[in-house]
């Protein structure tokens, strides 16, 4: 998989700025993604490339257009450091994976990744870094493919039937 | 072990003893939509087989962010937005009420001990009347709108405890841009924050919403000020309520436990391109401004401008400068017109704009050009948040922006 390497606190403005929120196609929305900041993302980003990014990524506005944008250009996944709350619910409901590796600032941009999810690695230049497991209940709503086919196949919502620690 | 009040709020609410950590689809008493995010939500509720709506009486749903409609495909969502609250029966406040944060705290629509979500990551500021409030996306909102839940993580909560008496011309905006500027951009993910301490029980009402308002510029859930008489007043008038206890218990397990001090506290400006950039304007005192921006959900309020008339005296703002004042409501636009402030505004140069979210969405009006710079009492200064990408955006007070735009530069409000 080839990295689009980021630094930190990306924002979702950077990501698609206010200007585009009327769109809601994610092919449409990809076609301006980082622009301004980068340019060159939208033209060459490709089916299998992956974001790998610092601390926060995805902070600020909760528009649900950023990680639309994103999967709009045919990526799956983003690795980072961190991601900011909202963005990584809104990555898992749209069926963006939201990867978290402690390591990730030590990929550099244009290198060559290959991400296991199911043994939680990354492997970049043959060593092997740690992805933090996808919490469980997140994990049961990418498995049914996000959170509008979780939905759609619930009878009754189990409200406040969460487990405990 | 107590709680906080953020696990009291949860465990009230679940029926059952419920601690930070603690995954819970609880029951939520609010969810606001606007016009960006809401025609998405919208559309997901129907992909989930959705066809009326959890409680009709729940949902808040009004434009804000491009209104009057500032392009064709903006009018074909408020059209969308206007045909779902039709069909669902849910009151429209339209593009006629103003920024939806405001309107939901004057509406009263966001009460103590409540669990409030909206589909803006500014919902935040409902903490400031002692709800648990928080921003999601619009898939999760259309989940919400049909179930009237949501799976929830507890968080942590970080305590903030603020004690001192502010400089003459500075206050709740200053005070939250240096908390942002102390915790990080960052360093409040997945956590609440809670404001406590003599200061913020001081603070008016206008003010906890500018502190709570912006905990999401840290990475935060949600702020929130426990209710106490000042909450209650307000919601007095706008709700039918008892007041209630709620506060975090003295043994309560926090995540960490910051103090604060605004006796020696200067004016704050937050400087390109992140929230926690806040400096002493002193530091940057006689930067050239280009555009200059009061209102937003964070300072958009009566206080706000009358801080910013007081400040501007019998001044007129530069020449060099555009200043543009926009109130967050009518309510607020009222209040600010009948006390006179909208003339002195007006007179002084400046442009008045109806309620509605303004520069600070970057996409409706008062864009910048390349290398322009504006000061902004708004929430965020990433780069291209009000235009282009190679514009700059300051952020700072009420009283600080009104300074600054006489002058044409970064002015200290004290030495007005």
């Amino acid at each position: 998989m080839r990295v689009w390497k980021f630094g930190d606190n990306i924002d979702t403005d950077a990501i698609i700025p206010g200007r585009f929120l009327t769109i809601y196609d994610p092919k449409e929305l990809a076609s301006h993604a980082f622009e301004g900041t980068r340019d060159e993302f939208s033209k060459n980003a490709r089916e299998g490339d992956v974001i790998v990014a610092g601390k926060n990524f995805g902070c600020g506005s909760s528009r649900e257009h950023a990680p639309l944008a994103l999967s709009g250009t045919g990526i799956r996944m983003v690795v980072a450091q961190s991601f900011a709350r909202i963005f990584y619910r809104n990555a898992v409901n749209v069926g963006l994976y939201p990867l978290v590796c402690p390591d990730a600032d030590r990929i550099e941009d244009g290198a060559s990744i290959t991400v296991n999810i199911r043994d939680g690695s990354v492997e970049y230049n043959g060593v092997r870094y740690r992805i933090d497991p996808v919490p469980r209940f997140m994990q049961e709503i990418v498995d049914a493919g996000g959170l509008v086919e979780y939905a759609r196949n619930l009878k009754e919502v189990p409200v406040c039937t969460g487990s405990h620690r | 072990m107590g709680a906080t009040v953020v696990e009291k709020i949860f465990s009230s609410k679940c029926g059952r003893d419920t601690r930070a950590g603690d995954v819970v689809m609880a029951p939520v008493d609010g969810a606001m939509i606007h016009d960006i995010t809401g025609p998405l939500a919208i559309q997901k509720f129907y992909e989930m087989n959705g066809t009326s709506v959890f409680d009709p009486e729940k949902v808040i749903l009004l434009f804000d962010h491009q209104i009057p409609a500032d392009s064709i495909p903006a009018a074909e969502n408020h059209v969308y937005m206007r045909n779902f609250a039709l069909e669902q029966g849910i009151l429209n406040y339209d593009l006629k009420e103003g920024v939806c944060h405001q309107v939901v705290m004057e509406k009263g629509r966001a009460a103590p001990g409540e669990i409030v979500v909206g589909a803006d990551s500014h919902t935040c500021m409902y903490g400031a009347g002692g709800a648990f409030a928080t921003g999601i996306g619009s898939t999760d909102m259309g989940f919400v709108l049909k179930y009237g839940a949501l799976y929830f993580r507890v968080p942590e909560t970080i305590r903030a405890d603020v004690h001192g008496k502010f400089q003459s011309r500075t206050g709740a905006k200053d005070l939250i841009l240096s908390i942002a500027h102390d915790i990080g951009a960052d360093g409040a993910t997945y956590k609440a924050i809670e404001f406590t301490g003599e200061t913020v029980k001081g603070l008016d009402m206008a003010g906890r919403m500018t502190c709570c308002n912006m905990a999401i510029e840290m990475g935060g859930k949600a702020g929130i000020v426990p209710p106490d008489n000042t909450t209650w007043e307000y919601f007095s008038a706008r709700r039918k309520m008892t007041p209630f206890p709620l506060k975090s218990d003295e043994d309560a397990k926090y995540f960490c436990w910051n103090n604060y001090d605004v006796d020696d506290l200067s004016p704050q400006v937050a400087i390109p391109h992140n929230v926690d950039l806040g400096v002493d304007v002193e530091k940057v005192a006689g930067t050239r401004i280009d555009q200059v921006f009061i209102g937003s959900c964070t300072n958009g309020r009566f206080e706000d401008f009358a801080e910013a008339a007081e400040v501007l005296g019998k001044n007129s703002f530069s020449e060099k400068v555009r200043v543009i004042i926009i109130p967050a409501s009518r309510e607020e636009y009222l209040k600010v017109l009948r006390a006179g402030l909208i003339e002195r505004f007006v007179e002084a140069g400046a442009l008045v704009e109806a309620p509605c979210c303004g520069p600070c969405m970057g996409g409706a009006f008062g864009l910048l050009a390349p290398g322009e710079i504006s000061l902004s009492t708004s929430n965020r200064n990433f780069k291209g948040r009000q235009g282009s990408t190679e514009a700059f955006v300051y952020l700072c007070s009420p009283a600080t922006a009104a300074a600054s735009a006489i002058y044409g530069e970064i002015t200290d409000p004290r030495e007005v």
